[in-house]
């Protein structure tokens, strides 16, 4: 478990957060100049708060009441920078020994790395250098891994390639990995815990679940981006129309593409503006999933559209509809109704193992 | 015409090549340091110590070479403590010569060693930090290569430009064949005697090669860093 308590003045910006993350991705999230990356720094040692305390476990990396401030290098942290920060006199091989030989073997096999060894940073792609950054991180034996939106510079196509690799770390390292965006899909693939962050301080923090379907989220993460992340368990494939079948606690999910295996588990991000509500079943909707839902809670923003907290089964889904619309259907908290969610809201993008 | 050169005109090559060899060994750990300063750190005076590296650079030369004269001479401050305590005198000694050369050098070696470290990204150092290496390894590990070609860039300029030191060092050291006279100063005495423009030819040759020589050098290390710091 990593436990942060910083307080940091720059400038006019105050930073002042407590975040604590356990074992798996905890993800940062927040808009730019939020202070995201200023906690990250914080823990590696790169900046130093003003107040506050930060240990790893039984470890104390900062405690300024006692006067405890570890140096950077004696951190044991792992830092992947977006810009990945590889030494260009070095070839790949010699970046990734810098910082130890920590599961050597395991970790260039893992991230294909293999045929990159001889090569220089200068003639790497950017998302080679990505997952360099990464090897190099790993093979220093971290107690933490920090990763500063390492995706950021990437295209859609790049970072598909690596999104997998993150997936697998996660599941494989036990140790607590913080994980900077400002992009909800790699939330929502990657992240076990969230923590959403606005000017300098924390917005709301928690199992990234519970945090995404909250309707009072939606401000915070944006419209655009809102969506509840459901657990699924593949249920069956529809091998003629390109479909895969997700079993969930609220009934049943078709999706486009080959998504997995029987049984497997995969996170699915439903948008809260491509879930449409009715009142009653619908009859002659050419969308396939149509869920019985129970209103949980209303969020009444600024503006036009409304978040619409749903409990399907025990998952929660969101949904945003326009305030028009909630005052028409006369829409309460308590009453039954029916989610629809077109198959093909759901991209490739938001769907994670 | 003959196209050897004399026992004098050796002898001028010899001493330039003496001069301005002592002249930037001394001055590079000064200009690191210096230009390690000016490129990372700030602190109040920064402005003043910049101003004042670059001041032999804008100064006219006979200028620098009388404020040598008055601070290093006999008489000067400095001069006449040297003299009492070490027994080391500079004025109108190849010694005086290499510290003019060494003072005219400074900003141009300063300016190109600073870009070099310029160059360098700080986040390499941080990122280099978090995978467990001391400042020292940080230094001998990241620092000096990627700085490396900037130094010896500034080396090698700083080398010609010593070696074509004229204006100080005529002021401060005068032109004494044998002990002060170098190749600018030998080309200008030579200038001054009818019949001699055989000699001034070849120590003109002389002087282009070795120039030509330095600049190229210091290009071929410039695009090496270039590329080698490009990431």
């Amino acid at each position: 478990m990593l436990d942060i308590h910083i307080q940091k003045q720059l400038g006019h910006f105050r930073l002042d957060i407590g975040v604590q993350a356990p074992a798996g991705v905890t993800a940062i999230f927040g808009p730019s100049g939020s202070g995201k990356t200023s906690v990250v720094n914080a823990v590696a040692g790169l900046m130093t708060p003003d107040q506050g305390r930060i240990s790893v476990g039984e470890a104390v990396l900062l405690d300024t009441s006692r006067g405890q401030n570890l140096p950077v290098h004696k951190r044991r942290v792992g830092y992947v920078f977006q810009d990945a920060r590889l030494f260009p006199h070095m070839t790949v091989q010699r970046n990734l020994e810098y910082g130890g030989m920590h599961d050597a073997e395991r970790v260039i096999s893992v991230l294909g790395l293999q045929e990159l060894l001889d090569r220089r940073p200068a003639g790497l792609s950017g998302g080679e250098r990505q997952r360099v950054a990464l090897g190099r991180a790993l093979m220093c034996d971290p107690q933490i891994l920090l990763m500063d939106e390492p995706l950021a510079a990437l295209d859609a196509a790049r970072k598909a390639e690596i999104l997998p690799y993150i997936e697998r770390l996660r599941d494989d390292v036990k140790i607590p990995i913080l994980y900077v965006t400002h992009d909800v899909s790699e939330v929502a693939r990657l992240a076990t815990t969230l923590v959403v962050m606005d000017q300098g301080q924390v917005a709301t923090a928690g199992p990234v679940d519970e945090v995404l379907s909250q309707p009072r989220a939606v401000p915070l993460v944006g419209v655009r981006a809102a969506g509840a992340v459901i657990m699924t368990k593949v249920a069956g494939r529809l091998l003629d129309d390109g479909l895969t079948e997700l079993a969930f606690s609220g009934g049943r999910l078709l999706m486009p593409g080959n998504l997995g295996g029987l049984g497997q588990v995969i996170r699915v991000r439903i948008p809260a503006q491509d879930v449409i509500l009715s009142r009653e079943a619908p009859q002659g909707l050419s969308a396939l999933n149509v869920l019985p839902v129970t209103i949980c809670g209303i969020e009444d923003g600024r503006g036009p559209g409304v978040a619409v907290g749903l409990l399907a089964g025990n998952d929660r889904l969101l949904a945003r509809v326009t305030r028009r619309s909630l005052q028409r259907m006369e829409l309460a908290v308590g009453q039954e109704i029916y989610a629809i969610i077109k198959a093909t809201a759901v991209g490739p993008e938001d769907v994670g193992h | 015409m003959t196209a050897s050169l004399g026992p004098e005109e050796w002898a001028a090559i010899w001493l330039s090549l003496q001069v301005a060899l002592v002249a930037t060994v001394c001055a590079l750990p000064l200009a690191v340091w210096v230009a390690y300063v000016l490129a990372r750190k700030q602190f109040p005076g920064r402005q003043l110590l910049n101003g004042l590296v670059h001041l032999p650079l804008v100064l006219p030369p006979v200028v620098t070479g009388y404020l040598l004269l008055i601070i290093f001479g006999q008489q000067g401050p400095l001069g006449a403590f040297l003299h009492s305590t070490f027994g080391v005198s500079l004025a109108f000694r190849w010694t005086g010569a290499a510290l003019a050369a060494a003072i005219m050098a400074f900003p141009l070696m300063v300016r190109a060693i600073r870009l070099g470290i310029e160059a360098v990204d700080p986040g390499l150092e941080a990122a280099a930090a978090t995978l467990g290496a001391s400042r020292t390894r940080i230094f001998m590990s990241v620092t000096l290569p990627l700085v490396l070609p900037g130094v010896l860039a500034g080396t090698v300029l700083g080398f010609a430009k010593a070696l074509g030191e004229f204006g100080a060092t005529i002021t401060f050291v005068a032109a004494i064949p044998g002990q002060t006279q170098t190749i600018p100063s030998a080309i200008y005495g030579l200038l001054q005697v009818p019949g001699s423009e055989p000699a001034v030819v070849r120590l003109v040759i002389v002087s282009v090669v070795l120039a030509m020589g330095a600049l190229l050098v210091s290009e071929w290390l410039a695009h090496r860093m270039a590329r080698r710091v490009a990431a």
